[in-house]
Formats: C-alpha cells, structure tokens, sequence
C-alpha cells in the first residue's frame, strides 16, 4: 500500500499528430501499466490527460508518451502542468474520457493536427483474408492503427461522430471491440463490419447491386477488359488491367490522356519486383502507411501493356491502401491500371452524384459504397533519388500532415500557391499545413475544389489567416484570388518560393545558393525566368546568374510543342558570343524537313516580328528544345513529357562527357549560353552519334555548367549550401550528377523531400518566405 | 506601360488611373457610350481614338474602322447615331492621297450607316511624333425608346447571344501587319451595327440586359466586363463558339486564343431567357446577325468569371489577358 505523499498528480498536454493514431488507447494502456488513476481524452486538437500516481512513474511518464508513441504518431510537444481540478483520487483507475469538442484554446499557438489517412495493416490484411474471421472480405476493415482518417474528418477532436462514418450505428460486437481496452479494436474510431459498417455498391447499365456482388460485378468487368470508376479513400479513381492493352488504349483515349504514364496496382511487394527493380528504400516506401504511388525502375519485358507508360523507363506502382484494391487486386491476380477519376487536371471527384455525372462517359460501371468522402486527398506520388526519398505529388497519406517553418509566422498566413499541380499552405508560428492537390486553376472544377478545402482545412485546423502569399505572375488565378482577399498581402517570387521550399524543408536560416530550374516563372523584371541561380535566403534574393533567353514561338502554344522551342532557339536565341553565329540551322536540317513548312516559316516570321513571342531564361525550354532537335518530342501531351523522354534516353545510354558550354557576363549576371552546346549537340548527331549518348552529354553539360557556377558564387559570396528546386529536378539524371558534383566540389546540395520540387511545392516556399519576412523588420 | 491589348491592364489604367483622377466613384460601370439627358432627351455620347496598323488591312481600313466603331459604340449602348466628329493627328509628311483616300471611306461608311459626319478637326505633328494617321471619333445618338440595357444589368438566366463569327478583325489586323502569310485570307468583320441593335431593342425591349461589341480583348475581354459589372457569372459552350475555319487555323500557328482576338462587327448580348429566341429570331433576319447564335447562360454561380464549357467535356475559367501574353505554364 502506497503512502499519499508519494503520489505526484499532473495535466498533460501532448501536442502533435495524436488524433486518429491510437493515441488514446495508448496512454490508457501506459497509465494502467504505470499503475496510475486519471483520465486521458481528445481535447480540440491535441490529447489531454490527468493523472496521479507514484512520484517515480509520474517522473517517468513524459519520456514514455514519447518514446513508445504508437507509430504513426508525431509527438511535437509535451508540456506539463497542474491538474485543472482534484487530483484523480487513488484507486479509482485509469479510463478513457468522451472527448471534449473544438477547445481551440487548448490547441494554443499551433495548428491543429489533422491525422492523415493510413494503409491497411498486416493485421487487417489477415483478417480480411481469413474465412473464419467475421470480417472476411469486408471492403471497409479498419483499426487504430490504419484506415481513413483526413478524408472522412468533418471536425476535430478525431472521433466518430465527428467523421461521415457517424451515419452507421455500431452493431454490438462493433462497439464491444470498441469499448475493450484489450482489443486492438479499442477507440478504432471507423470501426465497422458486415453488420453495421459501409456496403458496396454497383452502378452499371445492366443493373445495381450491392456487397459481395457488387465486388464480383466489377471483377467481371474488369476481368471483360472494361473501365470501372472506383470510390477509393480520398476519391473516385479509374480502374482497368494493367496487362490489357485494348483496355489501356480505352482508357486513354476516354480520359484525353494519350501518353502520361499510368500508375499500377499490384497485390504486395513480391508482384511489384517481378515489373520492377526495386531498392529496400522503394520497398519501404511502397509498404509504409501512406502507401504513395512509387515511381521506379520498369523492368523490360513482363505483362504490362505498352501504354501503361510510354516513352519511359520508369513506372508508378503502388501497393493496395484499402481493403477493397486488396481484393480487387488479390482476386483478379493482375497488375491493375489505377488513375484519378477526372480529365487531366482535374481534381478528382468525390461526390456520387458529379462522379456519375462526370466519369458516366468514361467508365463502364461504379464499384461505390455509401460512405461519405469528406476531403479530396488525391493518391500521392514519391521515388528515390540520389538515395532520398522525394515526394512528386503530396496528397493522400502525406496531407495534411504539418511541416516545421524555419521562422515562424508572427500572424496566421495562407499562401496560395502558383497556377498548375496547384496546392495551397496555411501556417501559423512554427507550423505550416500544405493542402491537397487540386490541379491546374484554369479548371473550373479545380478553382472550386481549392476554395473548398482551403476553407475546410482553415476551420479544422482553427487558422484564420491574416496575410495572403502569391506569385507575381497576374495571370495566375490564385493570384488573382489573393488580391480578392481583405489580407495583407506578400508577393514572392516564383523561384525564389521553389528554392525556399527546399531551404524551408532542410531548416536553413542563413544564406543559400538557390538553383532552379524550372519551365516558367514570371521574374520579378517582368520577362519569363526559369533557369536562375539565385543567392538566397528566405526573406530576400538576388539573381545571380541565369540561362539565355530564347522566344516561345506561339507562348503556351511553344510549352505545348517542344518542336516550336528547337525553332525558337534556332531562330532567335539571345546573342551571347562574340563572332559569327554556328550553323545551327544548317545542322538542324532534320528538324526543318520534318515540320510543315508553313509552321516553319510562319514561326520563323513570328519570331523575327517578335508576334506572341515572349522569351524565356528557361532551363525547362532548353530541354524541350534539345529533345525536338533530336528527334524525340515534337509535341508534349503532359508537362515535362520531353524532358522525360530525353531523361530516359540519357538513362539507358549511362554516363557521357559534357558537350560544350559557355558562361559569360551579362547586366551583372552570369549568364549561360547554350548555343555552342546545341552547336556540339547538332555536330554529334550529324557525325552519326546515337541520340542517347547525346541526351546523357547535354544532362552532363547542365551539370557542369550549374557546378561551374555554384562553385564560383560560393567562393565569392561565402555560402555552401545549395538549394535545388523547381519542375527540371523531378530529372533524375540531372539531379544525381548535380549532386554528385556539388558535393565533389565541396558544396552542400539539397534537393526537396517533403514537398514537391515542381509547382506543388511553391505554395510552401511562399509561406516559408512570407513568414520570414513578417518577422518584424 | 503594356496596357494596350484590352486586357487586365488596360481595366487597371481605366479604374485605377483615370476614373479616379476624373471622380468617378470606384465601382462605376465602364460603358462603352455614356447616356446623357439633355432637355428631357436621352442621347449618347461616345468618342473613340483609333491608332490601327497597319492603316489599310483586308476588310477596310483606318476610316471605315473610326466610323464603325463609334457608330457601335452608340448601338451598344442602344442608340440611333445622329453625328459624328472626326479629328486627325497626320504625321507630317503623310501622303495626301492616302488621307483623302482615308477620309471618303469615312465618309462612304458613314453613308451606309445612315449619320453625318457633322465636324471635324486636322493637326499636323512633326515627324516621328505620330505615326501616320491617328484619327479620333466623337459620336452622338439619340437612345431609342425602350432601350435600358447597361454592362451591369446581365441578370442570372439571360440567354447570352452572339451575333456572328469572332476573330476575324484581329487575325486580319495582325496577317496583314506581320505578313504572316494568311493576310490574303482573313478579312476584318469591321460594319456598323446599329441596324441589329435596333432591331433587337425593338423585338427585346426591356428583355434586352446587356450589350457589347467585343472588340479589342476579344469576346473573352467583353464577357468578363459584363460578368464583373452585374456580378453574374457566365457559363458559354465551347461548341457553340463560332470560329471560321481560317481564323482557327491561324490562332493555332500564331499560339493565339479566339476569345481574345479582337472583333469589330459583331455584339454579345444578354437577354431574358423568356425572350431569348424570339431575340434569336430577330438578330438572324438582319444581314449583320445571319449567323447569330445562343453561346451560354448568365448564372449566378462564380459572379465575375466566365467558364466555359469544354469540347472534352470540363470547365475552363475564360479570362482576359494580362497585357501581352504570358504563358501560366510552368
Ligand atoms: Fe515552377
Ligand atoms: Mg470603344
Ligand atoms: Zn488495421
Ligand atoms: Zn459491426
């Protein structure tokens, strides 16, 4: 028997992602193990407990609620303090109390933390595979530790009632694995079974149904080689065998979606290896929880049909998040094609009703079900490079899960991002929450989806923003939103927001070299930029040195037909040398005799008249260009489709010397010259090299003229890290040379992780930026 | 200053520059023609400076343009033209011949139409301090009789109609500038529409909201000003967009966007859905509106944007330009 003296009582706060991670089961389970009495409950967005209990267990609590958290908790804070009222009396045990609702000042000065969704577990893989199991083959298994959680989440605190799986009654056995602190089951917030959870449903022309048939009704369709729209976690997806090329071709053509690579389904890790070589760091990526779509190496050959993934070498798999791909892909025994449900960029459909309003023409049935999504949380996209993982579209499993801000944001801020793969960032102090994926903001649909969950996620996380960050481009409609907006605002511009991504992501508060490279940003000179080294660091910049510019023949037009860009370069690339001008024309005879002539002389014109010719310092176009010159891409179906091209020509030629290159002086600027690398590259194609010996030279010449001057600014200007961002480092090619070459020459490279390198990532470079200025100058 | 090509900045110069500077109130409707009371009658006055390059292109030339377009800006705003004024900026050294040859087709133009060119006005300016021939139109027109249309009074509902086919003055403008080899293709739509508009007024009356010649930012820029002022949203269907064939072809070499190509003969209007057809029926019985056609509705979803309806079957935000094309792309 203890002496009362002994016992120590005290209020702990635990801030953190600890909502929707088996938080509470957790600290039950460790206050009984400890022997403590108290309470523990959801409170606004944090966990809150009261507890009393021996001086030395108490002592030993703080560290515990840290180090043996449940997985896939964050635990950003503990802090301590004194019981609110008496103290948990001794011997009355340790309980799990009804949540207290939106205390937002419980939250204090942070965000709430708004639990992302999580894969399926071994746990309940097993019984979802198990025939005595009374969950065998039900499509909505869940427990503590996976399921839907963002996507379902009307408000927070994270329990049922306050989720859209409030509309099922629990049936007795439900609420008593609910109840039980022993079951794994205990305070699983979407608990559900056959009896009382979600049930499928099937739309077709021929007839609906519902549960297991409905399953067997879009297997047979899918098996038939037809197109089924599938309610997924975070939105209407479309479906069809990976092997079934008629099938594929169907799909594309349905979904104006020619030539952008699909990703694919498999069952488990062992079926992902047979189409692709795999690290152990893609292995765990594909396997972690957030289940993201991997991009990797394609193995040649093997069952895939060709137009799963023209044109590359590299190929999105992904494992099944949902007990319902499980079964999908477990019955069908076959690599499935899996694709946002929408046109291209479009954001994804969530609701029934524009689901079958908007998919009716492109698919031949539903598989649904009659649980609501709340959010839309498209399926993230991620691969290795330079042996980091790197996040290319950051959506369902990753958002919204918060990210740290070097300096912290004096007022609440929201940064609205750029125009295309749109997101858009809400901060407060120290924390900043990227918002999902919305596509391209000319879509009306996608303008709709941004402004719907911008205000859904600012009352969830309890942000009220003060300050609005943008891009400089006017054009852009979410600058256009955040001049609409009664905010302070803060203009950034776009490749410093690219580069501050990156510091942003890594902690850097002092000065960096920016590198990015990227198609096109507006500069703050009012011209199109988009290969810039900027010297940098996250409230100011200074452009250092750039690539020549050459005219985009037609403007989008030039973006759209890379064959318009190898012109613009031949006909009107800045004149950066001194004596005559190489015969780039003369060596690019192909070019010319393959296009219409009346393009050819039309653009030539338009150039020369300078008629819907902006130009452009774009490492984007440069790539663009070199792909057409060589043959590969006159015309990109999906942004960056030549640079992929060109990347994976490079990719199966292997290392290649670099072709020439200039650097020379311009307005104070350091100025890249790619006229004599094009001249060396046209020279080597006419000597009769192949194409991929010259795409890996040109990949080697951009990695040593970024060297070259990364290596020079640092000397001059005493900095070592640099940042590389925007849409080109998506290249694996480059960025690995790039890497490699910095580090060789004594620099620090880093590359963005977290968030996206390409357009999905400005929106928190903005708020990086923002933050940091508003630090009272 | 880039704020020439009716775009955004051009909107900017008007409501952030020069209606302030003149007191205006900040959120007057810019019309096209202002409605003036004088003695109990409405009139419309209206002025209009024309700086076209080149001055003679396919379809016309800088003296039929100075007429139409003013004589369109009355009809606009639903007025008979009465008078017109023209003054001349000349460069000094200009041919007589081409000025006397500019100045019949005004006044042939201004025949056709019906108005007197009533006064005018030539300055002579040193080389260099003009290019050529600047010609700038007052006009003045009586309103007639139940017209009550106005930018701002688009009301969610309204039937959006067009008159004729878009892009036509711009592509010709532009070929005929830059020799880009369809310059012998694409005449200019230049005409008055003053005949339409009162025939409209006339079958539509109070049903008539809305009117607008979409001329330089293109039907885009007209729609958005409408949009904006009656703070409406407006939903058009791609398919229903008539682009003539060479037009088209000629926007796909040139990169450009038929909805922001510039027009000077055709109008958009907004008119209640219950007189929508009956409208329809009016405008195609004139020559100018042959080929009018129904593009969209007014909605009162996203007031100030115009989307419009997709040949793939999604929704495109239809904006106007930012001063010269910039790409969004990254
Ligand atoms: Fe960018
Ligand atoms: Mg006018
Ligand atoms: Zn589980
Ligand atoms: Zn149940």
């Amino acid at each position: 028997m203890q002496d009362a003296g002994e016992r120590v009582a005290s209020r702990i706060e635990i801030h953190g992602t600890v909502q929707g991670v088996g938080f509470r089961p957790f600290v039950y389970r460790l206050g009984r193990d400890l022997g403590l009495d108290g309470w523990v409950r959801n409170d606004g967005g944090l966990v809150v407990m009261e507890a009393a209990g021996p001086a030395e267990a108490m002592r030993a609590l703080p560290a515990r609620l840290r180090a043996d958290a449940p997985p896939h908790a964050r635990v950003h804070e503990v802090r301590i303090g004194e019981p609110r009222g008496r103290a948990p009396a001794y011997g009355t045990g340790f309980r799990v109390d009804p949540s207290s609702p939106a205390n937002r000042v419980a939250t204090g000065d942070d965000l709430a933390r708004i639990p992302p969704d999580l894969g399926m577990c071994d746990a309940c893989r097993t019984e979802l595979l198990d025939p005595s199991d009374r969950r065998h083959r039900y499509a909505f298994v869940n427990c503590t530790d996976c399921g839907p959680r963002a996507t379902i989440l009307d408000e927070l605190p994270y329990d049922r009632e306050r989720t859209t799986m409030r509309s099922f009654a629990m049936c007795e056995a439900c609420a008593d694995e609910y109840a039980d602190p022993a079951d794994r089951r205990f305070h699983a917030e979407p608990i559900a079974c056959p009896a009382c959870g979600p049930q499928l449903t099937w739309r077709a022309a021929a007839g609906d149904r519902r549960g297991d048939d409905a399953l067997d009704a879009a297997e047979t369709l899918l098996r038939g080689g037809g197109i089924l729209a599938l309610k997924g976690l975070g939105g209407y997806q479309l479906v069809c065998d990976a092997t079934d090329q008629a099938a594929v071709a169907r799909l594309r053509a349905r979904k104006h979606r020619p030539a952008k690579p699909f990703a694919v389904m498999v069952t488990g890790p062992e079926e992902a290896a047979m189409l692709a070589g795999l690290t152990p760091a893609e292995v765990a990526l594909m396997t972690s929880a957030a289940r993201p779509v991997v991009l990797v190496a394609r193995r040649v050959g093997g069952p895939l049909a060709t137009a799963v993934a023209p044109g590359t070498d590299r190929l999105g798999l992904f494992l099944p998040a949902t007990p319902v791909h499980h079964l999908l892909c477990a019955d069908l025994a076959r690599p499935l094609v899996v694709t946002s449900g929408n046109l291209a960029d479009e954001p994804i459909a969530i609701d029934d009703g524009d689901a079958g309003r908007r998919l009716g023409g492109l698919a031949d049935g539903f598989l649904g079900h009659d649980r609501v999504i709340r959010s839309r949380y498209d399926d993230s996209v991620v691969r290795v490079a330079a042996g980091r993982p790197s996040v290319v579209r950051r959506a369902r499993g990753y958002a919204p899960e918060p990210l740290g801000l070097p300096f912290p944001a004096p007022e609440p801020l929201l940064a609205v991002g750029g125009q295309l793969k749109h997101t858009f960032t809400i901060a407060r102090d120290g924390t900043a929450i990227v918002g999902p994926h919305t596509g391209d903001l000319e879509r009306q649909d996608a303008l709709e989806a941004f402004t719907t969950s911008l205000r859904q996620l600012c009352r969830v996380a309890g942000a009220e923003p003060r300050v609005v960050a943008h891009d400089l481009h006017p054009g852009y409609l979410s600058t256009q939103y955040a001049t609409a907006l009664p905010l302070t605002r803060v203009a950034v511009q776009h490749h410093h927001a690219h580069v501050a991504s990156c510091a942003a992501e890594h902690g850097i508060t002092g000065r960096f070299l920016g590198v990015a490279y990227d198609g096109l940003g507006l500069g703050d000179d009012g011209t199109l930029w988009g290969g810039e080294v900027l010297l940098a660091d996250l409230r100011s910049y200074r452009r250092i040195a750039r690539f020549g510019r050459a005219p985009l023949p037609g403007g989008a037009a030039a973006v759209r037909r890379p064959a318009r860009m190898a012109l613009g370069y031949l006909f009107g690339a800045e004149r950066l040398g001194d004596g005559p001008r190489p015969p780039l024309e003369a060596l690019a005879a192909p070019l010319l005799r393959r296009l219409p002539e009346a393009e050819v002389g039309t653009v030539r014109r338009m150039v020369s008249r300078g008629v819907n010719c902006p130009a452009a310092s774009s490492a984007g176009r440069l790539f663009d260009a070199v792909a057409a010159l060589l043959g590969l891409a006159d015309n990109a179906t999906y942004e960056g489709e030549a640079a992929v091209t060109l990347e994976t020509h490079a990719a199966a030629h292997g290392a290649a010397p670099a072709l020439p290159w200039r650097l020379t002086t311009r307005d104070g600027l350091v100025v890249y010259d790619p006229e004599p690398t094009l001249h060396g590259a046209l020279q080597a194609l006419r000597d009769g090299a192949d194409t991929g010996s010259v795409a890996a030279a040109f990949h080697a010449t951009l990695a040593a003229v970024t060297v070259a001057v990364c290596t020079r600014a640092a000397e001059r200007h005493g900095t070592a890290v640099v940042c590389l961002s925007g849409g080109v480092m998506q290249n694996r090619v480059l960025v690995e040379s790039l890497v490699a070459g910095l580090a060789a020459a004594g620099l620090t490279p880093l590359v963005n992780e977290r968030v996206p390198a390409n357009d999905g990532g400005l929106s928190y470079g903005q708020a990086a930026v923002a933050a940091a200025r508003g630090r009272g100058e | 200053l880039g704020h020439g090509s009716g775009g955004r900045l051009s909107a900017e110069l008007l409501g952030h520059v020069l209606l302030p500077a003149l007191g205006a109130p900040p959120d007057a409707v810019a019309e096209d023609a202002a409605v003036v009371t004088v003695a109990g009658a409405e009139l419309v006055l209206t002025t209009d400076a024309f700086v076209v390059d080149p001055l003679v292109f396919p379809g016309g030339d800088i003296g039929r343009l100075a007429v139409h377009g003013t004589v369109n800006d009355l009809a606009m705003m639903g007025a008979a033209p009465v008078a017109l004024a023209l003054a001349y900026i000349i460069e000094e050294g200009f041919p007589i011949a081409d000025l006397r040859r500019h100045t019949a087709s005004a006044g042939a133009a201004a025949a056709e139409a019906g108005v007197r060119i009533a006064t005018g006005d030539t300055k002579v300016v040193g080389r260099g301090a003009a290019d050529g021939l600047y010609v700038t139109t007052t006009g003045l027109g009586r309103r007639l009789p139940g017209a009550r249309m106005s930018a701002g009074a688009a009301r969610p509902g309204d039937a959006v109609l067009l008159s004729g086919p878009i892009g036509r003055h711009g592509m010709a403008i532009l070929g005929a500038r830059e020799s880009l080899g369809f310059e012998a293709e694409i005449a200019s739509d230049t005409r008055s529409l003053h005949r339409l508009a009162a025939a409209m007024v006339a079958r539509g009356g109070a049903a008539l909201h809305a009117m607008r010649d979409p001329t330089r930012g293109g039907l885009a820029a007209a729609l958005n000003e409408i949009a904006a002022a009656s703070a409406v949203g407006i939903m058009i269907d791609e398919e229903a967009v008539p682009v003539p064939a060479l037009v088209a072809a000629a926007c796909d070499l040139l990169g450009l966007d038929p909805l922001h190509v510039a027009n000077e003969g055709c109008l958009v209007a907004m008119v209640a859905a219950d007189a929508a057809d009956a409208t329809l029926a009016t405008m195609r019985a004139t020559p100018e509106g042959r080929d009018a056609v129904r593009l969209g509705t007014v909605v009162a979803d996203h007031p100030g944007r115009v989307v419009m309806h997709t040949l793939m079957g999604g929704r495109r935000v239809v904006d106007v330009l930012v001063g010269e094309q910039l790409p969004r792309i990254c």
